[in-house]
């Protein structure tokens, strides 16, 4: 049985295109086909999941029914109470087979069935969120074939960007009208272009043609220094790495949201020039923007908010210090269980700790520190250098490097 | 002190400037609030005020200038 992976290759696209085209002709009569819908979500996931990748097609099955089931519960428990530990339990149980999968690669000897499938922490993004929204009261009530679409909506299944219950299902809901559609697919078949050109053309060109070369190159350096391995090359390899993380990243969601748009779901956008952050602040609000999003939405404020509650921090400036560095380090631990991730995480969080200190500083000395073209320039100069930096660490080069 | 009274003492407070009439500012494309203050301004509307917002409730163009923050506040009320 065949089976393709997401934007994959030019026959996905012809695929999706051709499947796209009901919903489309729909939508501009006015129309949602949510049955149609429901069976093309089904058949590109047996396409995603199917043929040699069955196991992760029935991790996938295994996981949403035990997802839906969670949630569909605390939503009928919370109709009428709402105790702490029960919401925390959920939430813990929601994220379960999350941590085990992320855990599993430090057992190399462990051969058992492996209950991970691509995609698995994108949808744990999805349920945590609606059962912290479940928790607040913004979402009331559910149904589970609203919640099926939402966790299973294709588009964006493998690697995001990460939507909102209440934003996806305003979209579902509504058809809209004729000239706002064509507008989307206006911008649809811009986006998609956007990606080709990012992912096969400057991703291609960054990733496969010039980062195996500077790779070699830089490994064959790795006794320079005094053994540290710091060499040009390995300069180079940074700057490859970073363009070529950006072009096949951004291209890659620039896809997701397109097919969405063309569906008539606002999937909200992933990057938006990240070079061009005057800080690691800004930065944050610029790049995978959903996920950097949802950290601050669900991590860092749920955190300052509990703990300023409680009053255990009083300090203002101790408590951001404190949430960044849970954050950053939780986001480090999503993206796996080895130094180089926990260590960027750490980066992160000391960077942005370095520039708060520095932005409340030039607050009070507004008049004193000079502000035009070139300072600006300076500041985008030296925020992409470190940004770069710790994308030379998450690329897990310099482990091959040293160890 | 009436709640919209309240409510620009708070921000004044966490912004450190005086919005009394700029009830139109953007807070956040401004960089006067960030989630840290924003967390602040959340907890000081529970305590001054008495009106729970809980974090979800917190969608940012609903609260990005304080004559929308009043709006929604009364709204919540």
């Amino acid at each position: 049985m065949i089976n393709l992976q997401p934007y994959s290759n030019p026959n996905y696209f012809m695929i999706l295109l051709a499947a796209l085209l009901p919903i489309m002709i729909g939508l501009y009569f006015g129309r949602r086909l949510k049955i149609y819908e429901a069976l093309f979500t089904f058949s590109f996931l047996v396409l995603t999941f199917g043929g040699d990748h069955w196991h992760q097609g029935v991790a996938l099955i295994i996981y949403t029914i035990y997802q839906v089931g969670l949630t569909m519960g605390f939503e009928r428990y919370r109709r009428t109470k709402n105790q702490t530990s029960i919401f925390v339990s959920t939430v813990l149980l929601s994220i379960l087979p999350l941590v085990i999968v992320k855990f599993t690669p430090l057992f190399p000897n462990d051969h058992s069935f492996n209950i991970g499938f691509l995609g698995i922490s994108y949808l744990t993004f999805k349920t945590v969120q609606v059962i912290m929204e479940l928790r607040d009261g913004t979402i009331k009530e559910i149904s589970w074939q609203q919640y099926l679409q939402f966790l299973l909506f294709f588009p964006t299944i493998s690697s995001g960007p990460i939507d909102r219950y209440r934003r996806f299902i305003k979209d579902y809901d509504h058809v809209p009208d004729r000239k706002t559609y064509l507008a989307d697919v206006d911008q649809a078949v811009f986006y998609l272009f956007q990606g080709f050109l990012y992912k096969y053309i400057l991703g291609y060109i960054f990733g496969t043609l010039l980062l195996p070369n500077v790779s070699q190159a830089a490994l064959s350096q790795r006794y320079a220094l005094g053994g540290t391995g710091i060499s040009w090359y390995l300069l180079a390899y940074m700057y490859v790495y970073s363009m070529y993380l950006f072009f096949d990243f951004a291209g890659y969601s620039l896809f997701a949201v397109s097919i969405s748009y063309f569906m008539g779901i606002k999937t909200p956008m992933n990057f938006n020039k990240p070079f061009l952050a005057h800080n690691i602040k800004e930065f944050w609000n610029r790049w995978h923007m959903t996920l950097s999003f949802w950290f601050r939405d669900f991590i860092f404020m749920r955190f300052t908010f509990w703990v300023m509650k409680h009053h255990w921090v009083k300090n203002r400036v101790r408590m951001s210090q404190l949430a960044y560095l849970v954050n950053f380090l939780v986001m480090g631990f999503w993206h796996g269980i080895t130094w180089y991730y926990i260590v960027y995480g750490l980066f992160h969080a000391a960077a942005i700790i370095l520039n708060d200190y520095w932005l409340r500083y030039k607050k009070k000395h507004a008049d004193q520190i000079p502000h035009n073209k070139w300072t600006e320039g300076l500041a985008i100069f030296a925020t992409f250098n470190i940004v770069c930096f710790s994308f030379l660490i998450f690329s897990g080069f310099l482990n091959q490097l040293w160890f | 002190m009436n709640d919209t009274e309240k409510i620009y003492s708070i921000l004044n407070d966490l912004t450190g400037e005086d919005l009394t009439d700029k009830g139109d500012t953007n807070l956040f494309d401004t960089g006067l609030l960030d989630s840290m203050a924003t967390v602040q301004l959340l907890l000081e509307i529970e305590t001054e005020i008495g009106v729970e917002v809980p974090v979800s409730e917190f969608e940012r163009s609903e609260w990005e200038t304080p004559n929308k923050i009043i709006a929604k506040v009364g709204s919540l009320k």
